[in-house]
């Protein structure tokens, strides 16, 4: 058994020694920016695949979780005058205390109706961002105060660059422990047969409450480190189509794969930049890519090209 | 007992937008009926369906015509996709499969986007735009033409299903696959039949819809989602159940449009569906499911 966790150490210390030499590989800001959206994404990811690949739980609509935390940050701060790190933690404690309230009944849901109910969720969170326009400016967005931190504040990419990289290293590692504790062998055995589980006397709904909190928390740090860092948002951090693509991240990199969930972020944030000089055939062009992957990989790729080394390897 | 000219009003609006949800909510039904798969491509057969139909017309061809072309271009397609997408991913998890249908309709809307630009186009109304006036309300002819043609289109089906081979092959094979296919039913063609079907639907909401609502390259997104809420609302894979679920929604968004704010009137669907699952988490009419170990 301790043997389960060496992989893991492993992987953490390839993944801080990938980021400390990343910028030296960036040659410029906008990189530097597009690596620091990736290590927001894949902070989310993280989480969500806690719950999606190890306690087999879709979401289908963690991006309202990432909204309300960044619209938290940017109402506390800009209106009420909280500092930042204040607004970032009660922002997480309100999505929390969210998460208790509204997971007892939608993690009853099984399978498509789990998928209904996520999906309702998210969207019902978008309308009301977008409707109550005089506390969040509706559709047209609003401003976020800079980040400040005991009268420091993080100035040009390379600072935002180190946070977000630290940060994701601890969502890492506190998700690495947490799947191999035995809360994780329980998250799997829910993920194998819930009755089976609950059978060996596994407090099956417990577990899955805790979970989903667990990975809207992520997310909702995430958004709050997000709206910091991009200055401005919109109730379209809340859409359908951004809880998809978090989604798709997860699933793309690998189910059950926390290595995985941050490769996934990684491809899915920076292929829409690769693509750009595609124009108009951007999406078409992306749609293609993501049926193509699922096709022919459809572990996702991490556990894939594991996979392949392995039989490789032999 | 006097019945305001508002509620009638309403209620008609209701009932038109309801049964473009229950056709939508239906081809949902008939492709999870025969392959356990949420096709969140749905929405984008209403869009192909709507557009098409604007572009033949816009080729100077007749309305019967640019509608039976539309329909058949869209039936195309979704066969083209169960053919290239779903078939060689038959047995792929189903979130891999729902990332799939999620991928495809990405690319078909930014085909949209490239073949039609981001525009709204609008359709002619099949047959004028005089209101005919029924105990004070104003109802568009295109309102009868959607609810007549939803209606004709739900009665084929439940003819379909009851009267032919293929029709009660689907139903067998949603019951159990593996003993569909034991009694010699082809569960692949029915798989295709699913596909085929449910675009057929799709593109034909779309074009019945087409003269109210304008159509373009995104009008498939909410289209589809609320679809969704009413096949799962009727419990998923009850045909029928869909397009009851599909009425409810669209005549308790136009109520609440109508007496309450039009503000939250898209969050409406989603609300409901989320009240119901708390209490009944298969949805209105669905079975109530046990788990094998």
């Amino acid at each position: 058994m301790t043997a389960l966790g060496r992989p893991g150490t492993r992987g953490l210390v390839a993944l801080a020694a990938i980021m400390a030499i990343l910028p030296a590989l960036l040659p410029n800001d906008f990189l530097l920016g597009v690596a620091t959206l990736v290590g927001i994404n894949a902070i989310v990811c993280v989480g969500l695949n806690l719950l999606i690949g190890y306690a087999g739980q879709i979401s289908l609509g963690h991006a309202g979780f990432f909204a309300l935390g960044a619209y938290a940050s940017t109402i506390l701060v800009g209106e009420f005058g909280w500092p930042p790190l204040a607004a970032l933690v009660a922002g997480a404690v309100g999505v929390a205390l969210l998460a208790v309230m509204i997971a007892r009944p939608i993690m009853k849901l099984k399978g498509h109706y789990l998928a209904m109910g996520t999906l309702g969720m998210g969207v019902v969170i978008s309308i009301v961002l977008d409707q109550e326009v005089e506390l969040t400016g509706g559709p047209d967005g609003m401003p976020v105060d800079a980040f400040t931190l005991f009268g420091w504040e993080p100035a040009g990419e390379m600072a935002w660059y180190w946070i977000v990289s630290g940060l994701l290293l601890v969502s890492v590692w506190l998700a690495l422990n947490l799947i191999n504790s035995p809360i994780g062998r329980a998250l799997r055995a829910v993920h194998g047969s819930e009755v089976a589980a609950a059978v060996a006397g596994v407090d099956v709904a417990r577990y899955k409450v805790r979970v989903f909190v667990v990975s809207t928390v992520f997310a909702s740090i995430a958004g709050s480190v997000f709206a910091h860092y991009s200055g401005f948002i919109t109730p379209s951090e809340a859409s359908f189509l951004h809880s998809i693509e978090l989604v798709t991240m997860v699933v793309l990199g690998g189910l059950a794969s926390i290595f995985g969930a941050v490769v996934g972020a990684a491809i899915l944030t920076t292929l829409p930049q690769l693509l750009a000089f595609l124009h108009d055939f951007e999406m078409l062009v992306f749609g293609a890519i993501l049926i193509g992957t699922m096709i022919f990989m459809r572990k996702g790729l991490v556990p894939t090209l594991a996979g392949l080394a392995r039989r490789w390897r032999r | 007992m006097a019945v305001s000219a508002d509620f009638l009003q309403f209620l008609f609006s209701g009932i038109t937008v309801g049964a473009i949800y229950g056709l939508v909510g239906l081809g949902f039904a008939i492709i999870y009926n025969a392959s356990h798969v949420i096709n969140f491509a749905q929405g984008e057969f209403v869009m192909i369906g709507g557009m098409t139909t604007v572009s033949l017309i816009g080729l100077g061809l007749p309305l019967l015509v640019a509608v039976a072309g539309a329909i058949l271009a869209t039936v195309g397609i979704g066969l083209l996709f169960e053919k290239l997408a779903i078939e060689p991913a038959r047995d792929a998890s189903i979130v891999a499969l729902i990332i799939i249908t999620i991928g495809a309709s990405i690319l078909f809307r930014g085909a949209a986007q490239v073949i039609w630009g981001r525009n709204f186009h609008s359709l002619p109304s099949f047959s004028g735009d005089d209101p005919i006036l029924i105990g004070g309300a104003a109802i568009l002819p295109q309102s009868l033409w959607v609810i007549g043609g939803a209606g004709a289109i739900v009665a084929g089906l439940q003819w379909f299903f009851n009267h032919t081979l293929a029709g009660k092959a689907m139903i067998a094979t949603s019951h159990n696959p593996l003993a569909a296919r034991l009694v010699g039913i082809n569960t692949r063609f029915v798989l295709m039949l699913g596909f085929g079907l449910s675009a057929m639907l799709g593109a034909a909401a779309g074009i019945l819809i087409a003269p109210i609502s304008l159509t373009y390259a995104g009008v498939g997104v909410m289209l589809g989602l609320k679809g969704f809420c009413a096949a799962v609302l009727g419990g998923l894979g009850k045909p029928m159940g869909a397009v009851a679920g599909g009425l409810i929604v669209g005549i308790s968004e136009v109520m609440t449009a109508g007496y309450v704010s039009s503000a939250y009137k898209d969050a409406v669907a989603f609300i409901i569906i989320l009240a119901v699952l708390f209490f009944l988490p298969s949805g209105l009419f669905g079975d109530r499911g046990t788990e094998r170990v």
